[in-house]
């Protein structure tokens, strides 16, 4: 990857100005062209809670229009998906557009992270905005130098046309004239009828690819920049261990090791903690000197610390009244006792890492008091202030160069590569390319938490769900739950059963934890969704229909407990109803024939502001192995889907990546510390194992939502019911041990 | 110590130790870095490279057991009949998501198709597992596989 070095020369400089108030921008591009740069009013965002969205559009007097990708590129598609908005808007053909990555710079493009499925919802409409206001400029000129009133102008493929004149210019003719017009109100420029898209609902390929498949420098691995060194970094095994003594000068003895020191750091695992730094001319060479270290570590209480411990202490938790109440509808103690019949189960689920593809990693500089990083990371912003706080300088001296991130999953949304690479650069003081190994990679996680349910539900004589109650064993230290690890009080079935108890207990934890693809849903959709299908066995009926059921014939909109007055927020049973009808029909739902040990399991989830129902058919051998046949997925994000291929890799994407967590995926942890470490014990999804996956969307009259998530956690417990109807075996701990679920 | 290695058809010498896997010689010393790593110990497939046309797991690979045996990384396996057409199925199916494994996969399935032009899907399991993608685009890795092939992808998912 070329890089250019920025530290005399960046925005960040001009960090807090006036801009960051400014309307509409427009300037003029040295060379002739139009400059379009947007910070959009609150009153222009979405009704969602967050940022504000600026964007960023150059055209150029060919005609051609560059735009900068404003967010993290993951593999979620967004360096394509987002520029798309303003193409359409500003109605110019796709082939003219080029697209660059831009870097960190809040004041230009406001919250720049990839996290929450976000990116669709917060950026619909303000960015098709910015394109519609470049097109009325572009028009205003148009008609300025015709003298002939805007009103008998249009556009298409970049080109202003004056029928009855039978006159046009091209955008690249009128670039110039339209940066020096006054910028059009973004609130009140005029939208194109949905009707009208060219771009929107087209499905185009990603724009990396070519480099992708041609092996171009594109990842943050892949940067290179002059004098640079290679760093490798060992820390405690033990979450929260300190540094006592390592033989630091056998290391630096060692042939190509250039330094090697020892790092102390704090109590957060989210920034610089204790270790030891290895400096050396090539990566190989760091990271082979690790095996010549002896560190010695003062382990701490963490090291008291192990999955057996936590599941005992849960079992012991679970017999008792939870800690505290998160719902309490009705009287469901007194219904459950008069019950036709109570189902009790306790569910589990473990650790989970993100394993992203490419370890983490971060190459940084820092002189003068400056520091300038490239780094694979979802969340620059808290990055550059975590490594302004590291290194004890002003935020605004941080650069940060955004590359593609070989995988998210939310572990780039944490930031502690980023300090690391710049404390060790500080303190070599040379360029360095931090890069950890697989091993620290999955022991230095921030993990998905584990997690305990008691459940119990309570039929009446007709099957009808009428008291239901979750006691869920959680973590947390004191009064706060673990980072990913809470329950909204709106989970469902809230609000449809009239007796209803949620309570929460806590477990002490000192393994650090975090959001993982879909958080809190990817456990919370395995348990209630598993749960409400033993529900339906017990109820004697279908799952499909007992589902139907629980929803209601009629349309209801529950708000959700976390952001109750945001509609999008809320649940609305109608949505799920129609996900659910839809892929009952494409899996041809117990309509199907299936040999022994073959069957279909279905399951539903709300999260990301998206509605999923999906089917999975799994046949199980005897021997308790387990092979996924086929996943049907229905979903809905809302009106539009932006762009369908894309659309359909993600929604395929994240059911099997569900389906990888389910049959081979946990951490374990033993004396305070991680037991796996690398793909042959903690086990992602291969080839093999991927069945096809049909995808179907149902389009309703709402707001575009995001597809990196919430096709995830409907797939895991679908597939559990799948193995339950084939064996008559329930899946109540994860990972799926097939043991377990043998048959004869 | 110094090793002469033919990588996309060019002699290159590079002065490296010689358990140094050639994954490391051609991402930091010839700065070719198309392979990837992914796990350092074979099991993910990120870095594969051809020894010969054979799919080799180039963190797996001494620099000093390479010897005259010809190099080919993502960067030259366009310039192979095979390669191209792969490279261009991979484009037209849209495979990657991240793209961070798509190195390896091409060059896998490369492998796979110079030797077996019309793969069954037992074949793909088989030359392919090797190669994790985390983001799970195995779906289109299959389709894009047999588009290179020159079959039919038409009825793919059918159950």
């Amino acid at each position: 990857m070329q890089t250019r070095h920025l530290l005399s020369d960046h925005p960040a400089a001009r960090r807090g100005s006036p801009s960051r108030r400014a309307f509409l921008k427009v300037s003029a591009l040295a060379g002739g062209g139009l400059l379009l740069q947007a910070a959009l009013p609150a009153a222009a965002r979405a009704a969602l809670a967050a940022a504000s969205t600026p964007a960023f559009v150059r055209i150029a007097p060919d005609g051609i229009v560059t735009i900068m990708a404003k967010n993290p590129e993951i593999g979620q598609g967004i360096k394509t998906m987002l520029p798309m908005l303003i193409a359409e808007e500003l109605d110019v053909d796709w082939d003219s557009v080029r697209i660059e990555q831009a870097m960190l710079d809040a004041a230009k493009y406001g919250r720049q992270f990839a996290g929450g499925s976000m990116a669709t919802p917060l950026n619909w409409d303000p960015l098709r905005r910015v394109g519609a206001a470049g097109r009325q400029m572009l028009v205003a000129a148009a008609a300025e130098t015709w003298s002939v009133p805007e009103s008998e102008c249009r556009t298409s493929s970049g080109t202003v046309y004056h029928t009855l004149s039978g006159r046009s210019l091209t955008y690249g003719a009128l670039a110039t004239k339209a940066a020096t017009l006054p910028a059009p109100d973004l609130n009140t420029v005029k939208l194109k009828d949905p009707r009208d898209f060219k771009i929107v609902r087209r499905s185009l390929r990603s724009v990396d690819n070519p480099s992708i498949v041609t092996g171009k420098p594109l990842f943050g691995i892949d940067v290179a920049v002059p004098g640079m060194l290679y760093a490798v970094l060992e820390k405690c095994p033990v979450f929260g261990g300190k540094l006592v003594r390592a033989n630091i000068d056998a290391i630096k003895a060692l042939p190509g090791v250039r330094d090697a020191f020892v790092v102390k750091g704090g109590a957060d695992p989210k920034g610089l903690v204790d270790g030891v730094a290895i400096v050396a001319e090539t990566w190989w060479t760091a990271n082979k000197a690790r095996e010549s270290l002896e560190v010695a570590w003062d382990e701490g209480p963490g090291a008291a610390q192990s999955s057996g411990g936590f599941a005992a202490g849960a079992a012991a938790l679970g017999k008792q009244a939870p800690a505290k109440s998160l719902r309490a509808d009705g009287d469901a103690k007194s219904a459950l006792a008069g019950a036709a019949h109570v189902v009790e189960a306790a569910y589990s689920y473990p650790f989970l890492p993100h394993m992203t593809l490419e370890p983490q990693n971060c190459t940084a500089q820092v002189h003068d008091g400056k520091a300038e990083l490239w780094a694979p990371t979802q969340n620059p912003a808290p990055g550059a202030k975590l490594v302004a706080s590291t290194l004890g300088i002003a935020e605004s001296d941080v650069i940060v160069h955004m590359t593609r991130c070989g995988g998210g999953f939310g572990r780039r949304l944490l930031s502690d590569f980023m300090a690391e690479a710049a404390w060790i650069a500080k303190t070599v003081g040379a360029p360095v390319k931090l890069l950890w190994n697989r091993q620290d990679d999955v022991r230095h996680d921030f993990y998905r938490p584990a997690g305990f349910h008691f459940f119990k539900g309570g039929l009446d004589a007709a099957g009808k769900l009428v008291a239901f109650s979750d006691h869920f064993v959680t973590f947390g230290n004191g009064d706060r739950i673990a980072d990913s690890a809470g329950m909204d009080s709106s989970e469902f079935p809230a609000g449809l059963v009239e007796h209803l108890d949620y309570g929460l207990s806590m477990l002490p934890l000192s393994v650090p934890t975090g959001p993982l693809r879909a958080p809190r849903s990817n456990a919370l959709a395995f348990v209630f969704q598993s749960f409400i299908d033993e529900l339906a066995h017990a109820a004697g009926q279908d799952p499909l229909a007992f589902r139907l059921a629980l929803l209601g014939p009629e349309t209801r909109v529950l708000p959700g407990s976390a952001d109750p007055k945001n509609p999008l927020r809320a649940f609305d049973t109608g949505r799920m109803r129609g996900v659910l009808e839809l892929v009952a029909e494409k899996s041809s739902w117990g309509k199907r024939a299936l040999p022994k040990g073959t069957a279909q399991g279905v399951a539903f989830y709300f999260s990301h502001l998206g509605y999923f129902a999906e089917v999975v058919q799994a046949t199980v051998a005897r021997s308790g192995s387990v092979k996924v046949d086929k996943i049907w997925v229905a979903g809905d994000a809302g009106s539009q889907i932006i762009n369908p291929l894309n659309a359909e890799n993600q929604v395929q994407g994240a059911a099997l990546d569900g389906i990888g967590e389910a049959l081979g995926q946990a951490i374990t942890i033993e004396g305070g510390r991680v037991v796996e470490a690398n793909f042959d014990a903690i086990l992602p999804l291969r080839i093999d194992q991927a069945p096809p996956v049909e995808v179907h969307f149902l389009t309703t009259d709402h707001p575009p939502t995001g597809l990196g998530e919430p096709a995830l956690p409907p797939v895991v417990p679908a597939l559990c019911n799948a193995i339950f109807a084939a064996t008559g075996k329930r899946i109540r701990k994860l990972p799926i041990d097939p043991a377990e679920i043998k048959w004869t | 110590m110094t090793y002469t290695i033919e990588v996309n058809g060019v002699k290159r010498t590079v002065d490296v130790d010689g358990d140094m896997p050639l994954l490391w010689v051609l991402r930091d010393v010839l700065d070719l870095k198309g392979s990837k790593f992914g796990c350092g110990t074979g099991l993910c497939g990120a870095c594969t490279v051809h020894l010969d046309g054979e799919a080799v797991r180039s963190c797996q690979t001494p620099v000093s057991s390479v010897g005259p045996t010809a190099v080919t990384t993502i960067e030259g396996i366009g310039a192979t009949p095979v390669g191209k057409r792969v490279q261009a199925a991979w484009l037209e199916v849209d495979v990657p998501q991240c793209g961070y494994c798509q190195a390896g996969q091409i060059m896998s399935a490369t492998a796979l198709l110079a030797k077996t032009a019309r793969p069954t899907d037992q074949d793909i399991d088989a030359a392919m597992t090797g190669n994790v993608c985390r983001c799970a685009t195995y779906t289109r890795i299959r389709t894009a596989i047999k588009k290179a092939a020159g079959m039919n992808t038409a009825d793919a998912g059918a159950l």
